[in-house]
């Protein structure tokens, strides 16, 4: 008799209704998404997909793709490099505008302006809309404006990365040693100043390293933008990956992955220059 | 008295300085591009007359109520995909770390490597060629990106917790799945759990966007509606994104908040 206690789960009603209510999320998503996992396996589907995987080897490698190659590479690496140093000279005034601990309507006791206090969320608003919309998205509205190309590309990183850029900077600098800016401010001098020699010679290695970083995700970023038309790389997948010549996706792949390579290895070697 | 320099002299500081500035210039150079020509009155004017046509959007009730599928898709897409490779990384974290001996090992990681150093939109064209367009495609080139991030952080996970309870079982006669069932899971569920959620996080982010290549989701409408030039469409798409994605931020920000908050 008790064996046949022994065998039930006493766990078995909230089991079995933890499955159904998984069952009933799952089942409308799967809906959505359309998934279908006999799509892979369709005999038309397999055809192109295998064919084109069976160019992936060898590689291209003439010498003529390989120049066109070498090109796009150093439009990539000057895209997100230019990329970058616009986006610094976006993010280093609105950081500065945003932080607090540079505040001087933040000082003692009930000074709160008001127009500081609006401008200072206007600006967080505005960085939210810079850094909010995905680099790809800026691209895509760019390329219409500026032309195919690798400018669409450098705006739309300089537009993404310096929102990006101006919140991790005002975040570096609040959480530094804020003390001796603070004592400058309150001795009343500009927060120019109490920035540069209140805050700066403790946070510099930190923001420099973080732009470093940043300018690692830009070197990635730029050869997904080219997807949508913006230079570089990206653009160069694009087209052979219309054309279905695997040779060239698949050096073009290559080439990529050590260009992410070595932008990790040059990164890591400035920061740790820096430290 | 003495008087020192606040910081020594360092050459090696200096050349990297000047290197970063020359490389830089030389970026501007080689793309041809003149900042300062990114300011000028006619540049301008173009800029202002194309952002005009994104006014007013569109608001209709009908459009709405498509990007509103679009935004569900995308949401669908990326918590699939994020189940999926959690799944997916669950098995492969055993040989990841090491379980299987030092072969498996390495061969493992290689592979995770591979599939995580591919970018999504890369793996997202490759499976619109091998099941067609739509969501379906997009589910799996993330899918595919993120085994290869959570595999090598459930690997980690994994290495890192102490065998103790594992070999214990082992010992007393449990199999290799069961050992890992009862003894290794328990302690490390919490931690794979809070992994697979930052990555759903950023999976809905890049959801958002696969759809330029025809793998579903939001930007598949804003692809298609900038297409055909309807800019007025295209600033809701945009819209939506941009308060599922600020949307996300703050939830997850907030949890996490709770989060430390409940961990003292």
């Amino acid at each position: 008799m008790s064996r046949v206690r022994h065998l039930r789960d006493p766990d078995a009603l909230r089991r079995f209704s933890v499955a159904v209510i998984a069952l009933a999320i799952l089942w409308p998503m799967m809906q959505l998404a359309q998934f279908d996992v006999f799509a892979l396996f369709e005999v038309n589907n397999l055809k192109v997909f295998t064919n084109f995987l069976i160019q992936f080897f060898p590689p291209n490698l003439q010498t003529s793709f390989l120049a066109l190659v070498l090109k796009a590479t150093f439009e990539t690496l000057a895209m997100a490099t230019a990329g970058i140093a616009l986006a610094m000279l976006m993010a280093i005034p609105l950081g500065l505008i945003i932080t607090y601990s540079l505040s001087i309507s933040r000082l003692g006791p009930a000074s709160g302006h008001q127009i500081a206090r609006l401008g200072r969320y206007l600006a967080r608003m505005f960085m939210l809309l810079l850094r909010g919309i995905p680099e790809i998205v800026w691209a895509l509205l760019l390329v219409r404006v500026f032309g195919l190309g690798p400018i669409a590309g450098v705006l739309a990183i300089a537009i993404t990365y310096g929102g990006m850029l101006a919140k991790v900077y005002s975040e570096i600098l609040e959480t530094e040693n804020t003390l001796p800016a603070r004592a400058l401010l309150m001795l009343g001098s500009g927060r120019i100043n109490a920035f540069l020699y209140g805050l700066l010679p403790g946070a510099s290695q930190e923001l420099a390293s973080y732009t470093i970083y940043r300018w690692e995700c830009a070197v990635r970023a730029s050869v997904v933008m080219g997807f949508v038309g913006a230079g570089g790389l990206g653009q160069l997948m694009d087209q052979s990956m219309k054309m279905l010549n695997g040779g060239e996706v698949s050096t073009i792949l290559i080439v990529f992955l050590l260009l992410v390579l070595l932008a990790d290895y040059i990164s890591l070697i400035i920061r740790r220059q820096l430290s | 008295m003495n008087h020192y320099p606040a910081r020594e002299f360092c050459l090696k500081c200096l050349i990297t300085l000047v290197l970063i500035a020359s490389f830089i210039v030389a970026s501007f150079a080689y793309l041809s591009l003149n900042p300062l020509a990114l300011f000028t009155k006619q540049a301008m004017s173009d800029v202002a007359i194309y952002v005009a046509r994104f006014f007013p959007a569109d608001l209709s009730s009908i459009f709405l109520q498509k990007v509103w599928t679009g935004v569900l898709q995308t949401l669908a897409i990326s918590a699939l995909a994020t189940l999926l490779a959690a799944i997916a990384s669950l098995f492969l974290a055993l040989p990841a770390a090491g379980q299987f001996g030092y072969g498996a090992k390495v061969v493992t990681r290689f592979f995770l490597n591979f599939l995580r150093s591919v970018p999504e939109l890369v793996w997202a064209v490759l499976m619109v060629l091998a099941v067609g367009l739509g969501p379906f495609a997009g589910t799996l080139a993330l899918a595919l990106h993120t085994t290869g991030v959570l595999g090598r952080l459930f690997g980690e996970t994994l290495e890192n917790h102490p065998p103790t309870a594992t070999q214990a079982l082992r010992l007393a006669g449990a199999s290799n799945a069961q050992s890992f069932i009862y003894g290794a899971l328990p302690g490390i569920y919490s931690q794979l759990l809070s992994y697979s959620l930052y990555r759903w996080e950023m999976n809905i982010r890049m959801a958002t966007i696969l759809g330029f290549v025809g793998a579903g989701g939001l930007g598949q409408i804003l692809y298609y509606e900038l297409s055909l030039l309807h800019e007025q469409q295209a600033s809701t798409v945009i819209m939506a994104m941009l308060i599922l994605v600020i949307g996300v931020d703050m939830i997850s920000n907030k949890l996490r908040r709770v989060q430390m908050h409940s961990l003292g």
